[in-house]
C-alpha cells in the first residue's frame, strides 16, 4: 500500500513539474507570436544603440572639462534606456492586458485553471526573454558608443575599468525588472491604458514632486523613489552624494516591483475572468 | 456529465443566476435555453470556473473544473469565438492551447482538418469572418478530444451556411456519444439538435425534461376536424364527451377525444372529413408558453390570452 501510494505521489508530482513545463511552453509561443513583442523590442535596440551613438558622437566631445568630473561613462552611453524602459514596461503589461482586451484571457484560464500557474509561467518566460534581449541591447549600445566615441574624449570607458561591466549588464537587469513591474500593474489593473499610465507615473511623477518639497526631502525620500534607486546599477562610478550604492539601490527598485506582482497574484483569483 | 447544485451569481442586487440545480447527463444533447439576459452565459463560465458562484457548486465530470490540471481533456468549451488574439494565426492559436494540456502537435492538424481550416491555418485570426472564428472556436474546443462539449450559442450571427454546418457538426459530435452541452434563446434551434431541455428565465430553472416530455406535456394541444356536416359532428363528439370548439371556416378544435376515436364515430355515422388533424404546440410556441412570464423585457400586451385560446 505504502509503495503504491509513494508511487502515486512520484507520478503526480512529475506530472505537476510537466504541467508547469507545459504552461511555460504555451506562454512562450504566446510572446513570440504577438507582433507588439517584436515591435517592442525593435524599439528598445533602436533607443539603446541609437541614442548610444549619439551621445558618443555628438556630446561626448562637446563635454566641457567642468562637466567630465560629474558624468558618468556607461550613464551617458545608457541615455538611450530612457525611451527602452518604457518599451519593456509597456511589453511586460501588454502580456496580461493585451489579454484582458480582447477577451483571450477567458481561453488561458479555462486552458489553465490554476492561475498562480498561467501568472508564473508568464513572468518567466518574460523575465529570461527580456533579460536576455536587454541586455543583449545594453552590451550593444555600449560598443556602439565605444566605437563611435572620438579618440581622447573620455577615460575609465574600457569594460575592465571600475564599474563599467556592472553597469552595463545592470542596465539589461534594469530594464528587466522595470518590464517585471510592468507585468505586475498589468496584472493588477487589467487595462493596458491603465497599467500603462501607472507605470510611467511610477517612474516620472515622483520626481517631480520632490522638487516642489523642500530640499531635505530629496536628500532623505529622493535616493529611494523608483527612478532614482533603479538607475544606480546603470552608473559606473561617478554617483550622485545622496545616491544609493549601485545594489542597494538595484534592491529598492526590485521591491517595488516584488510589490505589484504580489498584489497581482493576491488578487488573481478573488476576481472573475 | 456536468452537475449543478444551487449556483447563485449576484451583479451587485440583481441575482444573474439564482439558485440553479440541473444536470447535463452523460452522452446527452441538452439544450440550454432562456430568453437574452436569463443567466446561460453566466452558469457556463461559472462551469469553466472563470466566474466564482456566490452559493452552490458545480462539477464536470466529477469535480470542480478548477481542480483539473488538463481540463481541455475534460471538457472543451467555446463560449466566445471573437475572444482570441487577431494578431495570431489559427495554428499558432490551437498550438498554445495544445501545449498548455500537453496535448500532441499532431491534434492541431487533425482538428483544423475535422472544422475545415487547413487552408487558412496560417491566416491571422483577426480577418476571419464570424462563421471562421466559430470554426475555429469549435477546433479549440475538440482539441483535447473531450468526452464533454459546450458550446454557448453557436449559432448566433451566423450565415445559413455558417447555422448549416455548426448543425451537422453537433449531430456529429453526438453521433459519436459526446455529451453536448449547448445554449440557445431560440426554441427551434433546440428543436433541431437537443434531446433534453435545460430551460432557465431569470436566473432560475424553469423546465428540466426530454424534448418529447416537453412537448407532451403543452396544455392546448388539440385536434382540428373539419367536415361537411360540422354542426352534427359537433353533437356526436359532445354526447362523447369530448370538448369542441367552433373555428374560423367550419373547424371545429377537438379536446378530450382521440384522432381515431373522431374518425371513427364519422365512420359509424357515415359523415364525411375534410380534415382530422392533431395540433400539438410546436416547441417555440410551448417556450414561449413557459417563459412567458420570466422574459425580462416584453412589449406591454393588456391580453396575455393569445389568439390560439
Amino acid at each position: 500500500m505504502t509503495a503504491i501510494a509513494a508511487s502515486a505521489a512520484a507520478l503526480s508530482t512529475g506530472r505537476r513539474r510537466g504541467d508547469f513545463t507545459n504552461v511555460v511552453r504555451a506562454e512562450l509561443v504566446k510572446l513570440a507570436t504577438i507582433r507588439s513583442t517584436y515591435w517592442g523590442l525593435l524599439v528598445a535596440f533602436a533607443a539603446n544603440i541609437g541614442f548610444a551613438v549619439l551621445a558618443a558622437a555628438l556630446l561626448a566631445p562637446r563635454l566641457k572639462p567642468d562637466d567630465l568630473t560629474h558624468v558618468d561613462v556607461v550613464q551617458l552611453a545608457l541615455a538611450g534606456l530612457h525611451l527602452s524602459q518604457v518599451a519593456f514596461g509597456v511589453l511586460g503589461a501588454l502580456i496580461i492586458t493585451g489579454e484582458y482586451g480582447s477577451g483571450m484571457i477567458r481561453t488561458t484560464f479555462a486552458a489553465v485553471p490554476r492561475r498562480y500557474t498561467v501568472l508564473a509561467a508568464k513572468a518567466l518566460v518574460f523575465a529570461v526573454t527580456a533579460l536576455v534581449t536587454a541586455t543583449a541591447s545594453t552590451i550593444a549600445a555600449y560598443l556602439a558608443f565605444l566605437a563611435a566615441l572620438p579618440a581622447h574624449t573620455l577615460t575609465g570607458t574600457a569594460l575592465t575599468a571600475p564599474g563599467v561591466t556592472r553597469a552595463v549588464l545592470g542596465g539589461g537587469l534594469y530594464l528587466t525588472v522595470y518590464g517585471l513591474l510592468g507585468f505586475g500593474l498589468g496584472t493588477l489593473l487589467r487595462s493596458s491604458a491603465g497599467a500603462i499610465a501607472t507605470l510611467l507615473g511610477v517612474l516620472f511623477v515622483p520626481p517631480l514632486l520632490l522638487d516642489l518639497l523642500p530640499g531635505y526631502w530629496k536628500t532623505t525620500v529622493g535616493p529611494y523613489i523608483p527612478m532614482q534607486a533603479g538607475t544606480q546599477i546603470f552608473v559606473a562610478a561617478r554617483r550622485e552624494a545622496v545616491s544609493l550604492a549601485p545594489w542597494t539601490g538595484f534592491g529598492v527598485f526590485c521591491l517595488y516591483a516584488a510589490v505589484a506582482l504580489l498584489v497581482g497574484f493576491a488578487v488573481i483569483n478573488r476576481r472573475d475572468a | 456529465m456536468i452537475e449543478a447544485v444551487g449556483l447563485v451569481k449576484r451583479y451587485g442586487n440583481v441575482a444573474a443566476v439564482d439558485g440553479l440545480t440541473f444536470t447535463v447527463p452523460a452522452g446527452s444533447v441538452t439544450g440550454f435555453v432562456g430568453p437574452n439576459g436569463s443567466g446561460k452565459s453566466t452558469t457556463m463560465r461559472m462551469i469553466l470556473g472563470l466566474d466564482a458562484p456566490d452559493a452552490g457548486s458545480v462539477t464536470v465530470n466529477g469535480r470542480p473544473y478548477a481542480r483539473y490540471r488538463r481540463p481541455l481533456r475534460e471538457i472543451g468549451a467555446l463560449l466566445d469565438a471573437k475572444a482570441v488574439a487577431p494578431g495570431r494565426s489559427a495554428y499558432q492559436h490551437l498550438r498554445w492551447l495544445a501545449l498548455s494540456n500537453g496535448i500532441p502537435r499532431a491534434r492541431v492538424e487533425d482538428v483544423l482538418r475535422q472544422v475545415g481550416l487547413t487552408s487558412a491555418a496560417r491566416k491571422q485570426v483577426g480577418g476571419f469572418s464570424l462563421g471562421m472564428a466559430q470554426r475555429l472556436g469549435i477546433a479549440a474546443a475538440l482539441l483535447g478530444d473531450p468526452p464533454v462539449l459546450m458550446f454557448d450559442e453557436p449559432v448566433n450571427g451566423l450565415d445559413p451556411e455558417g447555422v448549416a454546418w455548426i448543425r451537422s457538426m453537433l449531430k456529429s459530435l453526438a453521433a459519436q456519444g459526446r455529451t453536448v452541452f449547448l445554449s440557445s434563446h431560440l426554441m427551434s434551434e433546440m428543436a433541431l439538435t437537443a434531446d433534453r431541455l435545460v430551460i432557465i428565465g431569470r436566473g432560475r430553472l424553469i423546465a428540466e425534461k426530454s424534448v418529447a416530455d416537453f412537448l407532451a406535456a403543452g396544455a392546448d394541444n388539440y385536434i382540428r376536424v373539419r367536415s361537411a356536416d360540422a354542426d352534427t359532428l359537433a353533437v356526436l363528439l359532445a354526447e362523447r364527451g369530448a370538448a369542441v370548439d367552433r373555428e374560423a371556416e367550419g373547424a371545429l378544435r377537438v379536446i378530450g377525444a382521440t384522432a381515431d376515436e373522431i374518425g371513427e364515430a364519422a365512420r359509424v355515422r357515415g359523415l364525411g372529413l375534410l380534415e382530422l388533424s392533431p395540433q400539438q404546440m410546436s416547441l417555440e410556441q410551448r417556450y414561449m408558453e413557459l417563459t412567458r412570464d420570466s422574459t425580462e423585457y416584453h412589449a406591454a400586451d393588456p391580453t396575455p390570452a393569445s389568439a390560439t385560446n
